[in-house]
């Protein structure tokens, strides 16, 4: 009998051995991946306990929590409603969260992993977990001036620090007000959600970062370095002076803007084109340095990167693998290169900067309830796509480009101004994408800044970069002056 | 009974072999243990009210005292009656109990039941009534071995009692299992009962016929089969569990009865095919049930592909094993502490998912602990069953032992998706009556069985 016995009670050990096993699957390895179920109506609730920690502009919060009396306990609030809705995104309870909510979640609702010990010192001493702060890099006259300036148009400003890759401002229009998908009534919420889905304009989607618009004539940056640094040619490099050029291959022609030449004689230098924005001598030139010297350049400028600031940046795109028609397109940004407003300020804070790249981001500083500071701001870099000769030399051609070039609008009295106009074509009869790139001061550049006006600014195939996206540049330049 | 140990015990209490301890020194031992197990009973009701509540009230006092005054009741009664009995048991059936009311009126707090309408306070009552059993059994019952003399009236009584909740008029169906009967304002188990006067029927029957099942039968594939005739028991056993599966509609029980008989009749005989074919028989009586049963179909389903939006969301569905798979994970290494977890957010959370309200709130840590409890309670009783003289106690105290460690698998392996889950309840925590007596019950005769070993001149085990 005590043979048998010794065998059951190897079984009866093996079964709680078992016990001890799945329960240790459950709560321990499975733990995360339950705990993300959305029919999880705990972490809902448990969310709910915990003062989501705010987020800061210049130590103001412009997006916090306020004790209710509800059984949800806070309410999110967004003081400055729609102005930083593309930089906050929103959050709702239990229907997602957008932007900085969504990327920062880890932080601002106490759970990352540098906040655990916080997490168990209150779990013991009995308190209510509490979030961390999130402090941006925005600088809020910046992006009031971004937010105003920009008006009722659509479309999107970011502006960087050439030398850090903070991001100053970041707007994108049309916006929301965030405090309407606060709210604690969720079939409002689902409402309001679905009718801001369906709006004009998308007033959901951070234009900023996550739009791709053709780059029109702000790639001519990336057209003039590439045949500056790596064909090696100099800025009075010739091309022939032709008022149409015919696409090889194919029966379309390409005309530079005004219709006639750039400028008078029968070839004109790269310099003349660039500050006159031709481009037909940018396709001649494009043709001739290639597809791959064209593609590297913008890939050196971040094109085709995957970045976060901290929220995901949809990458630009130069193709590879096209025609001489298609190269010629894309070397004054037409055909099939796109391009994030983001990446078309990142080619203007990389002149400014001397040629090398900073990574952009919008988080200063994530700071625990306690004060104490999980991550802070430090200046990296992306790359350096540029030779500091080749970046004053661009730098040269944009300050000629606004002082008397296709950029005029952007002039500030008693300080020279950086820039590039875009005007790019989006099809047939449809109305133009406006762009205009830039940086002040030249010598020692504060702000670096991209515009971008959808659907012609509202003046169909008339407007242009220049007439339309360079005045909004400009007065954020100036605001930029002054920091 | 060639029992070697009992043999050479009753023969050389020699030298090299420690002196028995002083029987008062297990008593003290028990009443130091039991005075801890209070003092946490009562610590844990505190931290459910600061937990829950935000503040302490005399609530303690009521959920903490019945408890505790019967506890120290039995205790007494152990010094006078059984001074030799295991000073472990009853300290870990009162933690178990403890726990189990701490957790119940956790989710009360939650579910705002207040006064007779409190589960808490009704499982003290019952908690109160089943130690009072316990106290008379073990009062009553000065000679296990009287029980071999019940052996047929315990079948008897055994067959009453699960045909009971069948009988029109008392027999109440809850949950889509007929395993109640109804009484004025109280319902009861029988079927928790019925277990106890299984076990003893078990022992006694097996111990007389264990000659006639073990020596004789067929060789086969390396294995002695019994008799055609010989497998009459397992065949009615199978029958009665089968029909639990049928008319009750409960798996949980059926198993529970079968896996009883099986292990009792393999100690007695020493017979690996009686296992096999037991195993078998249930096997396949469960894949019949079924192909043939919707609710059997429904609850392998459920268990299978639980995270199915069409189970989860079907009547009758995956909902509660999901939301208690939710709850443990939200409690993860350390809980959410007591009163601080959403536990009654899954159905049934008092009583078949105790197990997952108390992971929830009290972590792995909790759940591990709570395991090694049951694990140590189950280790005393297998103690009995090795040193002690007489087949018929080894028997006893084995079945006994298993009942809990096979409901306690049965049910956390339910909770824990190990199985497939059916509805039993988890011993000494769980709320019901009916479980609370029986387990008591179990308390009691082990303590019995261990203080008869102890008595008899013999080897310290």
């Amino acid at each position: 009998m005590t043979r048998e016995l010794k065998r059951v009670s190897v079984v009866v050990f093996l079964m709680f051995l078992t016990l001890f096993v799945s329960t240790t699957i459950i709560q321990y390895f499975q733990a995360g991946n339950l705990d993300g179920d959305a029919r999880n109506a705990r972490s809902i609730y448990a969310s709910y306990d915990t003062e989501r920690g705010p987020i800061l502009v210049d130590g103001q919060p412009i997006a916090l929590s306020v004790p209710t009396t509800d059984e949800f306990k806070y309410q999110r609030t967004y003081p400055a409603g729609p102005l930083y809705s593309a930089v906050t995104g929103y959050y709702t309870l239990g229907q997602g969260s957008s932007q900085i909510e969504q990327s920062l979640n880890d932080y601002l609702s106490g759970t990352s992993e540098s906040q655990f010990l916080d997490y168990l010192n209150r779990l013991v001493t009995g308190q209510n977990p509490q979030g961390a702060s999130v402090e941006l890099t925005i600088d809020p006259v910046l992006q009031q001036t971004a937010y105003d300036a920009l008006g009722d148009q659509r479309g999107a400003v970011v502006a960087i620090e050439p030398a850090t890759g903070r991001i100053l401002a970041m707007v994108s229009k049309p916006d929301y007000d965030p405090n309407s998908l606060a709210v604690h009534d969720t079939q409002q919420v689902i409402d309001t959600y679905d009718t801001l889905l369906a709006a004009d304009g998308d007033p959901l989607i951070n234009k900023s970062i996550n739009a791709l618009y053709p780059p029109g004539s702000t790639f001519k940056i990336v057209t003039t370095a590439a045949a500056v640094q790596t064909a090696g040619l100099g800025v009075d490099h010739t091309e022939p002076n032709l008022a149409r050029l015919p696409l090889p291959g194919s029966s379309n022609t390409v005309s530079n803007a005004g219709g006639g030449t750039c400028g008078g004689g029968d070839t004109t230098t790269i310099a003349t084109a660039f500050v006159l924005s031709c481009n037909i001598p940018m396709a001649e030139l494009g043709m001739e340095i290639g597809e791959g010297a064209l593609g590297d350049m913008a890939d050196s400028f971040g094109f085709g990167a995957e970045l976060a600031v901290p929220m995901d940046v949809s990458a630009s795109l130069y193709p590879r693998g096209l025609d001489d028609a298609q190269v010629a397109l894309s070397a004054f940004g037409q055909g099939s290169d796109v391009a994030t407003p983001l990446q078309i300020a990142l080619l203007s804070a990389a002149v400014a900067n001397g040629g090398t790249l900073m990574t952009p981001t919008l988080v200063d500083e994530i700071r625990a309830p306690d004060l104490s500071v999980l991550e802070s701001f430090e200046a990296k870099e992306l790359g350096t796509p540029l030779s500091s000769v080749t970046a004053s030399t661009l730098s040269a051609l944009m300050v000629d480009a606004v002082e008397s070039g296709a950029g005029t609008n952007a002039r500030i009295d008693g300080v020279s101004v950086a820039g590039k106009t875009g005007t790019a074509e989006n099809g047939e009869g449809d109305p133009y994408t406006l762009w205009f790139t830039g940086f002040a001061p030249a010598d020692n550049p504060r702000v670096a800044v991209a515009v971008v006006v959808e659907d012609g600014g509202g003046l169909g195939q008339d407007g242009t970069g220049n007439e339309v996206a360079a005045p909004i540049a400009q007065r954020v330049l100036e605001a930029g002056l002054s920091r | 009974m060639t029992d070697v140990t009992a043999a050479v015990a009753t023969e050389t209490p020699t030298k090299g072999v420690r002196r028995i301890r002083v029987p008062q020194k297990l008593r003290n031992l028990e009443l130091f243990l039991i005075i801890l197990v209070c003092a946490f009973n009562a610590f844990a009701v505190v931290l459910v009210q600061f937990g829950a509540l935000g503040y302490a009230d005399s609530t303690v006092v009521y959920l903490g005292a019945g408890l505790s005054i019967l506890v120290f009741g039995m205790h007494i009664a152990l010094r006078f009656v059984a001074t030799n009995a295991d000073p472990f048991i009853l300290p870990i059936a009162a933690l178990l109990n403890g726990i189990g009311i701490a957790m119940i009126y956790r989710i009360d707090i939650a579910e705002k039941l207040t006064g007779w309408e409190s589960t808490a306070v009704r499982q003290v009552v019952w908690t109160a009534v089943a130690v009072a059993i316990s106290i008379a059994v073990i009062l009553v019952i000065r000679n296990h071995r009287v029980l071999q003399r019940y052996t047929y009236i315990a079948m008897l009584v055994a067959a009453v009692l699960l045909l009971l909740p069948m009988l029109p008029g008392i027999g109440q169906e809850i949950n889509g299992a007929r395993v109640w009967i109804h009484v004025g304002s109280f319902s009861f188990q029988p079927g928790e009962v019925a277990k106890i006067a299984l076990a003893v029927f078990f022992a006694g029957y097996l111990v007389s016929r264990r000659d006639s099942l073990s020596m004789v039968g067929t060789k086969f594939l390396g294995m002695r089969f019994p008799r055609a005739r010989d497998l009459g028991p397992i065949l009615v056993l199978w029958a009665l569990s089968m029909s639990v599966i049928i008319f009750q509609r409960d798996l949980g029980t059926a198993l529970l009865y079968f896996g009883l008989f099986v292990v009792m009749i393999y100690v007695a005989t020493g017979r690996a095919s009686w296992v096999v074919l037991g195993v078998g028989l249930f096997l396949a009586g469960g894949v019949l049930a079924g192909q043939v049963l919707t609710y059997v179909n429904d609850r392998f389903t459920n268990w299978f592909d639980a995270f199915n939006p069409a189970n989860y969301e079907a009547v009758g569905g995956s909902y509660q094993l999901v939301q208690g798979l939710f709850g443990l994970a939200s409690g993860g290494m350390i809980g959410t502490g007591l009163g601080q977890g959403r536990p009654d957010i899954t159905p049934l959370a008092q009583s078949d998912y105790i197990i997952a309200s108390l992971g929830e709130e009290l972590g792995l840590a909790g759940m591990f602990a709570v395991l090694a409890l049951y694990l140590l309670f189950i280790a005393r009783g297998f103690r009995i069953s090795f040193a002690g003289q007489d087949d018929f106690g080894r028997l006893l105290g084995v079945g006994l032992s298993f009942t809990v460690a096979l409901q306690c698998f049965i049910v956390i392996g339910g909770v824990t998706r190990v199985i497939p889950l059916t509805g039993l309840t988890t011993p000494f925590m769980a709320a019901g009556g009916s479980s609370l007596v029986a387990n008591w019950i179990i308390v009691a005769l082990l303590l019995r069985l261990s203080d008869t070993v102890r008595n008899q001149p013999r080897l310290v085990i």
